[in-house]
Order: structure tokens, then C-alpha cells, then sequence
């Protein structure tokens, strides 16, 4: 099986998100694996695990966000390729799916691309139906869990998260996964492939090596970004005797201020 | 097709979801400003009342795609209409689902343009939307335009805008599309069991438990229980159940943190936050949950937060309108109690 895995490089989830005249900091906070992506990660290496093949993770960044890429390989990936381009800076997904689709046909025989579910930073979850669209591979989306896959007759069963249930769909390779974190646990990566990943050579596309030169603009402007307005809550602590009574209130403010 | 504002109508099964009629509605003030209608394009089989029901919601038309085909939704089949439905079109708009992130998704690369999904507020400026989406898990607001292409989709959060009041007497012409159906990439096999009550993204309310719900060490679990976890897996289920019977008189819908999730307490489904479901009802009431940043990614726009917790310094009840300081074990079946008095239930 040939595999490859979209993943994206992040602030950490924890860190502190500020602005300053519309610029996004993240301050000192260390740039990780999509956490999303360490799922699609984890899934890709699995079925390399049961089936044989190998797995290739594609990152689209500049050229210090290597890190996502180093993750990986650390993992156990096999490859690992950085797509980067001074005209790739600030793309939106319409472009992004774009030049991931032609990496993944540059790498050539996919069976499978794995995504994550989306990414924390712009949560927009959309760049996987992008790419199965460009590539005209089914698209399975949002999996939990893939319950069958046959290397022989290229067919897998899969269960995707709808928002009221599960539907069981049915397709066949090459085509596009992107996964929930139900899916699995993603491993630690080991201590051997830290070592492995940190001497890794890792290969840079550019735009002219996929023959996207002066070819992407985005559709999407953003004309502003802020922090969230910050609501002064003074919260209003319930007292009372007993548990009664301390509801009683409860219920009497609530009604008092329309809340039910 | 006339209208340059369209709607599309998202469904499970023939069955609307209320965001695509907060979408009619945010919709009409876009219409409005650029003097065109509002257009409902419903996809799928046998869903024809949706026509109706969207013009009652404020739609001037609709559009209906029907074939066997597409009684169960597959994104590539839906992308394929709904592409030919909008390429007119100077604006789509979908209520945000899991299902219509894709199906937009597709769509813009259909027709090469803009796609920005869970938006939560729109203007429209010089005949171009200007749309408000959370990044960050909501820690900040950015502003998108799609420019210079057409049609600008954007998929609008659930409750994020008013629905408007269903009016019988409204009508509008209902015309079929044509299209033909290729090939399906796809084959569904079934379903599993959908799991009933109100759905958290659409709720007027929402109680949630949080590791405090097993918290409760005079509980004795039955003598069969001996191991450790399962004996507090067993406490969790009689908090839980607690908070079910708040959830059941409040009519509202069961959420949880990832730590009672993670614990085996509740299923995902109900999880709130960063990685679970982002909401935002008019009540939200947190039990044993400590509001860590990660969970307040997911309610910090709910109206009003009360918070019930031991802990008189948890993180939540900086957010919170209304805390109780105290044991969930105690609070919550008082606040049952009257809540039942109050409400007449
Ligand atoms: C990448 C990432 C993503 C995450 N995504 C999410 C997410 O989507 N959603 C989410 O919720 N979390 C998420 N988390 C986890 C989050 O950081 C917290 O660990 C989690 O929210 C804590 O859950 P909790 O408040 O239930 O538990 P705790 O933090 O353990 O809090 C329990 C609270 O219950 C109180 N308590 C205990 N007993 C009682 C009692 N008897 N009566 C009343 N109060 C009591 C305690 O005082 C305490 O405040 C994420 C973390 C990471 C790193
Ligand atoms: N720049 C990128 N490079 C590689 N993969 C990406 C990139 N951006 C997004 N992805 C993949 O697409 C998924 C969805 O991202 P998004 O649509 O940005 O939320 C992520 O989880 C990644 O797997």
C-alpha cells in the first residue's frame, strides 16, 4: 500500500492567541502537529502495520515548518516531503487543495491519502473534500473507524461521524480519508525514530516542480482578525442554607432575567 | 433560475435541520441588500415537503433535485447538482453540519471560488458578504470576504442567527432541476442506531457533567462491582443519571467534558468543546466541570452560563452569569425539584 498523510503544522493548542495590528502571535508557544493530524498519522502507520507498503507525509509550508514533517517521521513514516513556495505564503484552501492534489500525483500510484479532521487554527475542515474533489477519488470523511480494507480488490468499508449517526459507506481505492479522533490512540513516537527523524533529510517541492507556477490565487480575503471581545461576567454566586433553598433562588433569578 | 441568494436546504433523511431555516434568514437580509429573492435548492428523495416548508421559512422559491440515488447523502452526487443549481448564483448559503462542510467544500472547487464555513455573522458591503468566523477555537474573530468570484459560500453556524417564524400563508413556485446522476463513488451500507433527544448544536439548553459527576464517595456501588474503574464508572452513571433528570424537565440536551468522556463516563457524541462539539444555547449549565480553555473553546457563547461546582476558584465561574458553590450531588436534584415546581411539569 502506498500512503500518503496531509498533515499541518500548528501553534500548540495551549498556547496563548493574541493580535496585534491584525498580526496573529502565538508568543514563545512551540509550533506542533496539527493535533488532528497525529490521528491521520497514527491510521496511515496502522494499516502500513497489517498490509505492507509504505507512507509518505506531505506537509505545505515554509521552509522552517518542518517540524509536523519531523513528527511523522518520527512516528514512522517512511517519507516525508515539504511543499513550499514563496507564492504558497497565505493561501486559502481552495489553493492549498490545489498544489496538495499535485503533490499526491507527483508522488505517484496513491492508494490512500489520509486528513485530519481540521485544523485548530483556522477550523475550517474543508481541505481534504477539496483535495478528493481535484483528484476525483471518493471522498470518506470524518471516519471512526474502518472496519474492512482488501489490498486485493482495492475495496474498504468504513463508518463516518454524521452529526446525528453513524453511516456505514462502502468505496474503493485511491481514495481520501480524513478522521475523528475515535479512530485510534496516536503512538508516542519512539526514542529510535526521534533519532531517525531529527538526521532526516527532508526534499522541498516548489511551485515549478508542480508545474503550479503563477497558476494560484485565493478566493478568500480576510480584511481583519481580532481577539474574541472580552464579556465581563461578574458572576452572581447562589447562597443559601440548603440545597432547596440555593435552587429556589437559582430558578427565581433565572426566571427574573427571562433566561427560561 | 432567478434569484441570485440561494439557499441550500440540509437534511437527515427528509428531516431539516432548524439551521437551514436560520440560513433562510440569513439569507433574506442578504437578498435585500443586493434587490434580489431567496432561492431553496433541496437535494435528496421524497423531499419535496422541504420545498414548502422552506418557503414558509422565507424562501420566495425553490428548487428541488430528486432521484433514488440520492436518498442517502453522499457528498459527490449532492456537489455535482448543487453545483449546477448555484453557478448563477452571487451568494450559497448552508447551515453548518458535517455534512454540508464537504458538500460546500466541493462545490467551491466545482465552481473555483471562495468557501468559508461557521460563520457567525454576515454584512454585506458594496454588493460583497462580509462574514465574521471563529479561529483559534474561538479565541479570535476573523473577518472574510470572498472577492471576484462567484458565488460566495459560506456555511452559517447553527443558532448563531434568528430563525424566522414559519408563515403557512407564504407560497412560491416549485420547480424540478435536471441533471442526471453519474456514477456514485460511493455505496452506503446502513446506519447505525441514531441516538435520540435534542441534538446539542440545536438546543435551547444544555446541562453538562464533568469527572465531578462520579464524585461522590458516599455512594456504594452493588458488591458484584469490584473493580476500581467500573466502581467509578458506576458512581458516574448515578451522577449522570442526575443530571438526566435536570436534562428531561429542562427539555434540553446532555452535554459532557472531555475528561467524562475520556473516563468512560458518556459517549463522545455529547462531548463540548475544542474537540468535541462547539454550541451555544441560552442556558448552559455546567456541573463538575472546571472550565478549562480547552472546554470553554466549545460554550463560551452560550447567553447564559450557570456553573455548579466544589470549588470555589474553578476557572468556570469566571464565565459564568450565575455558580452555585457546592456538591453536584446535592444541587443538581434540588434544582430538578424546582425547576419542576416552577415550570408547572
Ligand atoms: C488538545 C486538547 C483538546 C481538548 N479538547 C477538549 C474538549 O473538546 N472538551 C473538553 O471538555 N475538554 C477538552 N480538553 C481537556 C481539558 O483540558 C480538560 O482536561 C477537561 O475539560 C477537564 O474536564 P472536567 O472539567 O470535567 O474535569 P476536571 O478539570 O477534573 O474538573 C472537575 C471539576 O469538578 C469539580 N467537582 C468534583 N466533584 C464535584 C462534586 N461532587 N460536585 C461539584 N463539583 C465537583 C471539581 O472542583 C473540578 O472543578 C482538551 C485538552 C487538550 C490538550
Ligand atoms: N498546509 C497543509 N499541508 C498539509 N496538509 C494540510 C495543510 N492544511 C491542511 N491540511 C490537511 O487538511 C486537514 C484539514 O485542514 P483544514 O481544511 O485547513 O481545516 C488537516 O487536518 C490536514 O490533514
Amino acid at each position: 500500500m502506498n500512503i500518503v498523510v496531509c498533515v499541518k503544522q500548528t501553534p500548540d493548542t495551549a498556547a496563548t492567541v493574541t493580535v496585534e495590528d491584525g498580526k496573529i502571535s502565538w508568543g514563545d508557544a512551540p509550533l506542533v502537529l496539527n493535533p488532528w493530524d497525529e490521528f491521520a498519522v497514527e491510521e496511515a502507520l496502522r494499516l502500513k502495520e497489517a498490509h505492507g507498503g509504505e507512507v509518505t507525509a506531505i506537509s505545505l509550508g515554509p521552509e522552517d515548518a518542518k517540524e509536523a514533517l519531523k513528527q511523522s517521521l518520527a512516528m514512522g513514516c517512511e517519507n516525508a516531503i515539504l511543499v513550499s513556495d514563496p507564492s504558497f505564503a497565505g493561501l486559502d484552501s481552495l489553493q492549498v487543495s490545489k498544489v496538495l492534489a499535485a503533490a499526491i500525483e507527483k508522488v505517484g500510484e496513491v492508494d490512500l491519502v489520509f486528513f485530519g479532521r481540521s485544523s485548530v487554527d483556522t477550523d475550517s475542515g474543508i481541505t481534504g473534500s477539496q483535495v478528493a474533489r481535484r483528484l476525483g477519488w471518493p471522498a470518506l470523511s470524518l471516519v471512526a473507524v474502518i472496519n474492512s480494507l482488501d489490498p486485493e480488490s482495492k475495496r474498504l468499508e468504513v463508518e463516518r461521524m454524521l452529526d446525528e449517526t453513524r453511516q456505514q459507506v462502502a468505496a474503493s481505492f485511491p481514495a481520501v480519508i480524513s478522521v475523528v479522533k475515535e479512530i485510534n490512540e496516536p503512538r508516542y513516537p519512539s526514542f529510535m525514530g526521534i533519532r531517525k527523524a531529527s538526521k532526516a533529510e527532508i526534499p522541498i517541492w516548489s511551485a515549478a516542480e508542480l508545474g503550479l507556477e503563477g497558476d494560484l490565487e485565493s478566493a478568500l480575503t480576510w480584511p481583519d482578525v481580532y481577539a474574541i471581545p472580552k464579556v465581563e461576567t461578574e458572576c452572581e454566586f447562589i447562597e443559601g442554607e440548603t440545597p432547596e433553598e440555593i435552587a429556589a433562588k437559582l430558578v427565581d433569578r433565572l426566571i427574573e432575567e427571562k433566561v427560561v | 433560475m432567478t434569484n441570485k441568494v440561494l439557499v441550500y436546504v440540509d437534511h437527515f433523511k427528509g428531516e431539516a435541520l432548524p439551521a437551514s431555516w436560520e440560513a433562510i434568514g440569513a439569507a433574506r437580509k442578504i437578498a435585500e441588500s443586493l434587490g434580489s429573492g431567496v432561492t431553496a435548492v433541496i437535494i435528496g428523495q421524497d423531499v419535496q415537503p422541504l420545498a414548502t416548508q422552506a418557503i414558509e421559512y422565507g424562501a420566495d422559491d425553490a428548487v428541488v433535485a430528486e432521484n433514488p440515488a440520492l436518498a442517502d447523502f453522499r457528498p459527490e452526487p449532492y456537489a455535482d447538482v448543487l453545483s449546477k443549481a448555484a453557478a448563477e448564483a452571487d451568494v450559497l448559503l448552508l447551515p453548518t453540519s458535517g455534512r454540508t462542510r464537504e458538500l460546500a467544500a466541493m462545490v467551491a472547487v466545482d465552481l473555483e471560488t471562495g468557501m468559508a464555513p461557521d460563520v457567525i455573522e454576515i454584512e454585506v458591503d458594496g454588493g460583497l458578504v462580509l462574514a465574521t468566523r471563529p479561529i483559534y477555537a474561538g479565541k479570535l474573530l476573523s473577518k472574510v470576504v470572498i472577492k471576484e468570484r462567484k458565488p460566495q459560500i459560506l456555511t452559517t453556524r447553527s443558532r448563531a442567527f434568528p430563525k424566522p417564524e414559519p408563515d403557512a400563508s407564504r407560497s412560491g413556485e416549485i420547480t424540478n432541476l435536471e441533471f442526471e446522476v453519474g456514477d456514485v463513488p460511493t455505496e452506503v451500507l446502513g446506519y447505525k442506531e441514531a441516538a435520540g433527544g435534542v441534538s446539542l448544536t440545536d438546543a435551547a439548553v444544555i446541562v453538562s457533567g464533568g469527572r465531578g459527576v462520579s464524585n461522590n464517595p458516599s455512594l456504594t456501588p452493588p458488591d458484584e462491582i469490584t473493580d476500581e474503574k467500573d466502581q467509578e464508572i458506576w458512581r458516574a452513571q448515578q451522577g449522570f443519571g442526575l443530571v438526566g433528570d435536570l436534562v428531561g424537565v429542562l427539555n434540553a440536551a446532555m452535554g459532557a467534558s472531555r475528561a467524562a468522556v475520556d473516563a468512560g463516563y458518556i459517549p463522545y457524541a455529547n462531548q463540548v468543546g475544542q474537540t468535541g462539539k462547539v454550541v451555544s444555547p441560552d442556558l448552559y449549565i455546567a456541573n463538575g466541570i472546571s472550565g478549562a480553555i480547552q472546554h470553554l473553546a466549545g460554550m463560551r457563547t452560550s447567553k447564559t452560563i450557570v456553573a455548579v461546582n466544589k470549588d470555589p476558584e474553578a476557572p468556570i465561574f469566571r464565565l459564568a452569569r450565575f455558580g452555585v458553590v457546592g456538591d453536584l450531588f446535592d444541587v443538581v436534584p434540588a434544582l430538578t425539584a424546582a425547576f419542576k415546581e416552577r415550570l408547572g411539569k
